[in-house]
């Protein structure tokens, strides 16, 4: 099952601010929504967001049921060294998905 | 999340697809301050949320850009995207941005925790908005300073849905 | 906007069986205005104004369509391409097993659906047609309606006619059905009883509610609609504008929706193939 789409550009300069877009698969059901029966779904969302690069942590999101399904988030980071830019999504019901990238930096 | 009151639906509405742009209190940048009167009435929630990230600090207008559709085609899903004014050195960065609005049945959107290493102090994702309302960013810097513009969004209902209630 | 007295063009009354009493919740007033106000008529969109529901897109949901990082329904089109090499049934067989590089055998396969199929003896839709390969080849159950693997399956087959031009079969057999197509089009529905060509042959462009009325072209199917927040079928957005009409949708797979499929896909001649596409 394809968890999530990453875009993280290969290669970039020493120094250089990159932008890396994430897209992971999830329904975030908000809580506040009732069945057809009337009965409520409960909530079921992704709290939160952390990339790190090469083990360091460069960003880190809360994520509220306001979030739309299927998440999105681009953000900036600096491109210092070559190494793995890695992704956690953590969330209600012992939810966790990870991702990693490459990058190379001349 | 669909809680779209009928009243949306003859709005009063400025200009479909403009887009509520702001920038606030940066000189010499020649970018036209577009003033946005207040709600009525601010929802108190979305304030005691923002007091609860922001404590006793003054908030001032500024720094912050907020862009987003006027009028959105779903509030299922808006794009959102924040930018700050900030050099983004080990000296002079943004620590994090805050999303808020003021009709959803909770008022925080998110939370992003940048840091010196971002390079840059702009973020994006798409975000739910049950009703026409205001929504707030504000952006907390090193120097314990908080930044915050707003803007006003539109949400209608589709024509075509899957349920009628 | 003329107002009554095209009573000349007047269109048939509705005779498939809608039962309008199963909805009770009645029009925006503005809806009922506007369908009585309506002059008919019966003209096809000339192919040089065809257009994409893609071009009426805010420029942010454009954005989200041409970016494959950035399209949720690429998740489902790369569970497609899994799916496309995995054996299943008592057949123990996968797609790729008989029609290899999805990217070569199934190139163009989108364009030129829905096809008649001689043994089903009417236009099949790729949906019926995945199913009836799972049934007849790989001797495996159907997939069911709006699940993920056939979304997925399609989302991916479909993807391959990225580009490619709507390029409907010149195939005599088909022309019956695409007149009961055109028929269902044509015909006014529901409890706020317009047809699809009021609004999407005569009044696109304009605005409904704050919207722009789209043509009504199906070049981005399976779509990931903002309303579902998860990607559907044509189907799916064909049930969506008959509840619209507060008219009692059709069952899936009904062969309404095939016919009504077969003369859009004849109306989109020329249109570009996006799958997945992104729609509010």
């Amino acid at each position: 099952m394809a968890r999530a789409l990453i875009n993280v550009p290969p290669k970039a300069k020493r120094g250089e601010v990159i932008e890396i877009k994430t897209l992971i698969s999830h329904i975030m059901e908000t809580g506040f929504r009732r069945d057809n029966v009337g009965k409520p779904i409960p909530r079921n969302i992704i709290t939160q967001f952390t990339c790190t690069y090469n083990g360091e942590e460069v960003f880190r999101a809360d994520l509220y049921p306001a979030i739309a399904a299927n998440p999105f988030i681009t953000f900036s980071t600096v491109a210092t060294e070559s190494g793995t830019i890695a992704f956690e999504w953590t969330g209600d019901n012992g939810f966790h998905e990870t991702g990693a990238a490459k990058i190379t930096v001349e | 999340m669909k809680i779209v009151e009928s009243s949306t639906m003859g709005h009063d509405r400025k200009g479909a697809t403009r887009r509520a742009l702001l920038y606030g209190g940066l000189a010499g940048l020649g970018a036209a301050l577009i003033k946005i009167e207040p709600a009525a009435a601010t929802p108190e929630t979305m304030q005691r949320a923002i007091r609860q990230v922001v404590g006793e600090a003054p908030i001032r207008r500024g720094k912050v850009a907020l862009d987003v559709p006027a009028l959105v085609e779903n509030g299922n899903s808006v794009a959102l995207t924040i930018e700050v004014a900030s050099p983004m050195t080990e000296r002079d960065y943004v620590k994090a941005i805050h999303v808020f609005n003021e009709k959803n049945p909770l008022p925080n959107v998110i939370s992003a925790h940048l840091g010196p290493r971002a390079g840059r102090a702009k973020i994006s994702t798409r975000f739910r908005l049950a009703d026409t309302q205001t929504i707030v960013a504000i952006a907390e810097l090193s120097d314990g300073t908080f930044w915050s513009a707003s803007a006003d969004v539109i949400v209608t209902l589709q024509a075509c849905l899957e349920n009628l209630d | 906007m003329a107002c009554a007295g095209a009573a000349a063009w007047a269109r048939r009354a509705s005779h498939f069986a809608h039962a309008a009493g199963a909805v009770a919740r009645l029009a925006h007033p503005a809806l009922l205005l506007f369908s009585l106000c309506l002059p008919t008529l019966a003209t096809d969109i000339p192919p040089e104004q065809r257009r994409s529901g893609y071009a009426d897109l805010g420029p942010d949901t454009k954005a989200m369509e041409d970016d494959d990082t950035a399209n949720p329904a690429m998740l489902w089109v790369l569970d497609g391409e899994t799916l496309w090499s995995t054996k299943t049934g008592t057949a123990s067989k996968s797609c790729a097993d008989c029609h290899g590089d999805a990217a070569q055998s199934m190139k163009g396969v989108a364009a030129r659906y829905p096809a008649f199929d001689a043994k089903e003896n009417r236009p099949v839709d790729l949906e019926a047609r995945i199913n009836l390969e799972r049934r007849d080849k790989q001797k495996a159950p159907p997939l069911p309606f709006e699940s993920h693997d056939l979304l997925a399956l399609t989302a991916y087959i479909s993807n391959q006619s990225r580009g490619l031009a709507v390029a409907p079969p010149d195939d005599p057999r088909l022309a019956p059905f695409i007149a009961q197509g055109r028929t269902l089009f044509e015909t006014r529905q529901g409890q706020i009883n317009m047809s699809c060509a009021q609004c999407h042959d005569d009044n696109w462009g304009k605005k409904l509610a704050g919207n722009i009325v789209p043509q009504g072209q199906p070049t981005g199917y399976p779509i990931y609609r903002l309303e579902w927040q998860s990607l559907g079928s044509l189907q799916r957005r064909l049930r969506n504008c008959i509840i619209g009409m507060r008219a009692e949708p059709y069952q899936y797979g009904s062969p309404e929706y095939v016919v009504l499929e077969t003369f859009l896909m004849r109306r989109a001649a020329g249109l570009k193939i996006e799958t997945p596409g992104v729609r509010p």
